[in-house]
């Protein structure tokens, strides 16, 4: 009697079973498939690593090459959607299956905030994280996406502690501080990071009755904020991303207590994209050595021009997208 | 010197590990075997190798570490520390890394090798195909290891100077050992599973002993011969 083969991708989201046997090439293993550990636990593989915004196959290969650790597949840039306007979506199915095929590294792509049928359709295929993003239009401006019911692990932007809690609370296994997209100024990303790795800090002093208080003015679950009191760190992995443009700003969120980098305009905008993709890699592994940061940063040609922050009006300010 | 000469006389049980961390999970690795007793120091440097007893290659992006251990002048050392015989556990990249053969790697790509195996860099596909799973380890005890595969490599063939660790239940080979080496497609260091880690620093321990048998000066000489940052 064969045991019914049933493949995870099948799975309706929500499912409550999630002990199933997968179809695999050449054999079947039983397991847990899409389980919040392995979930989570791909994050932790991509710590002290670059992950690069990527628009063709051959922009992939370029980023594979230079030693990132996952490539971001879109449609268009976060500095072109703000150049262009207009409603930005989920990309292309052809585009990011083109990507999948060529490079072997993981494949990550965007969907819009609290668009879950996209987040079906990428899962759908086989992206191995979805990012949920404000880089995107929103679909939603109430509700995020339920990320608990799919077998694919997502990454989510946030500002602050309570930001962050509220995803990781929706099943969010992975936590990028949000920066300012598209920009090439890094300000906002500084801002954010330190925000997060203050609050976390802030937490750690506090006694029980306080941390009642701080759950309240963070928005954000007691159970999780008394974890986080009590470990000095989120429960998931936290990059950082929005306005990375250079070694030297990818190597500072390191020093700020980022565990990565998310790189997106700042590579395939700037003079030289593999040399850039490369030198941003080293700076990232040799966060706290100065003398090999210079060493990356020579010769790299022009970096993004870039927009100062300072200049966006409210309305084009991708951060404040989500809550 | 001193300091290597010092480790000598210390306690058997006063081991420094090293933690390859060019990326990935290294802190994981660096906690468990802290709380196993283990002295451990970050390799990110040649220098870092010199007074290590033994090294620890984690899971992350093998073509990543590959690429930096290339280009920082870690690999030939490490190359040369695994011919002598340095005890190393490598998890899923680690696995890779530490792979005679490697199938489906990026263009390019070398392993520091040391295995006499093939290895199919992540075998089982994208992340939807990531698992945990209980799995019948003897060398380890009757309780079962939970195990955690996350887009995992699996060897594909063996040696016969190698011997398979744990297998999957379709036969597939995921944990092998050959002397000084170990390494699992999973990832002991996330699941809270020490025994790995500790099977590894007796390795370590044994290691040491023979290198006070033998005397202190051909590890000193050795370490000497490091190629300068």
């Amino acid at each position: 009697m064969y045991v019914r083969v049933v493949s995870p991708l099948l799975m309706s989201a929500g499912s409550t079973s999630r002990s199933t046997i997968a179809l695999m090439t050449n054999a079947s293993v039983s397991g847990e498939f899409g389980s919040t550990r392995v979930k989570r636990g791909l994050a932790e593989m991509l710590k002290g690593g670059v992950i690069m915004d990527v628009v063709t196959p051959e922009q992939a290969r370029i980023a594979e090459d230079a030693g990132a650790v996952a490539v971001m597949a879109l449609e268009r840039v976060p500095a072109d959607i703000r150049a262009q306007g207009g409603v930005a979506r989920m990309s292309n199915p052809d585009l990011i299956e083109a990507i999948i095929a060529e490079v072997s590294i993981p494949v990550m792509a965007k969907a819009r905030i609290g668009h879950f049928v996209e987040a079906q359709v990428l899962q759908a295929l086989d992206v191995d994280y979805i990012d949920e993003s404000e880089v995107l239009s929103p679909a939603d401006y109430v509700n995020h996406i339920d990320k608990w019911g799919f077998t694919v692990p997502f990454v989510c932007g946030a500002t602050n502690l309570g930001e962050a809690l509220r995803r990781i609370n929706e099943g969010a296994a992975m936590i990028r501080s949000k920066g300012e997209a598209g920009t090439g100024d890094v300000s906002e990303a500084t801002k954010h990071i330190r925000k997060i790795t203050g609050e976390i800090n802030a937490l750690k002093s506090m006694t029980k009755d306080e941390l009642y208080v701080a759950a309240k003015e963070l928005q954000a679950p007691y159970d999780l904020v008394a974890e986080i009191a009590e470990t000095g760190k989120l429960p998931v992995v936290l990059f950082t991303a929005g306005g990375v443009a250079t070694p030297a700003d990818a190597a500072m969120m390191m020093q700020l207590g980022a565990d990565g980098v998310f790189v997106g305009s700042g590579i395939f905008k700037s003079g030289d994209p593999a040399k850039r993709a490369a030198a941003i890699v080293k700076a990232t592994t040799f966060y706290d050595d100065p003398s090999i940061i210079a060493d990356a940063s020579r010769g790299l040609g022009e970096a993004m021009v870039g927009i100062n922050v300072g200049d966006l009006p409210a309305p084009h300010r991708l951060a404040e997208r989500g809550w | 010197m001193t300091l290597r000469e010092d480790s000598a006389f210390t306690s058997a049980s006063a081991v420094r590990v090293g933690v390859l961390a060019l990326q990935g999970d290294f802190r994981e690795h660096a906690r468990v075997l802290a709380s196993l007793g283990a002295g451990v120091a970050l390799v990110r440097r040649p220098e870092d190798l010199e007074r290590i007893d033994g090294l620890v290659i984690p899971g992350g992006e093998s073509s990543v570490m590959d690429k930096l251990a290339r280009e920082f002048g870690l690999f030939e050392p490490l190359r040369q520390g695994i011919a002598e015989g340095m005890p190393v556990f490598g998890t899923c990249a680690g696995l890779i890394m530490l792979a005679d053969r490697i199938l489906d790697g990026i263009v390019g790509q070398q392993t520091l090798g040391g295995l006499d195996i093939t290895v199919r860099r992540n075998a089982f596909g994208s992340q939807n195909q990531s698992f945990e799973t209980d799995l019948q380890i003897p060398a380890l005890g009757n309780e079962p290891v939970h195990a955690a595969f996350i887009r995992g490599p699996v060897v594909e063939s063996v040696c016969e100077r190698v011997t398979p660790l744990a297998t999957l239940e379709d036969g597939r080979v995921v944990a092998v050992e050959q002397g000084a080496l170990i390494a699992t497609s999973f990832h002991p260091e996330l699941t809270g599973e020490h025994r790995f880690h500790e099977y590894f620093l007796a390795k370590v321990r044994a290691g040491m002993s023979r290198t006070v048998r033998t005397g202190v000066a051909g590890t000193l000489e050795r370490a000497a011969q490091d190629p300068p940052v």
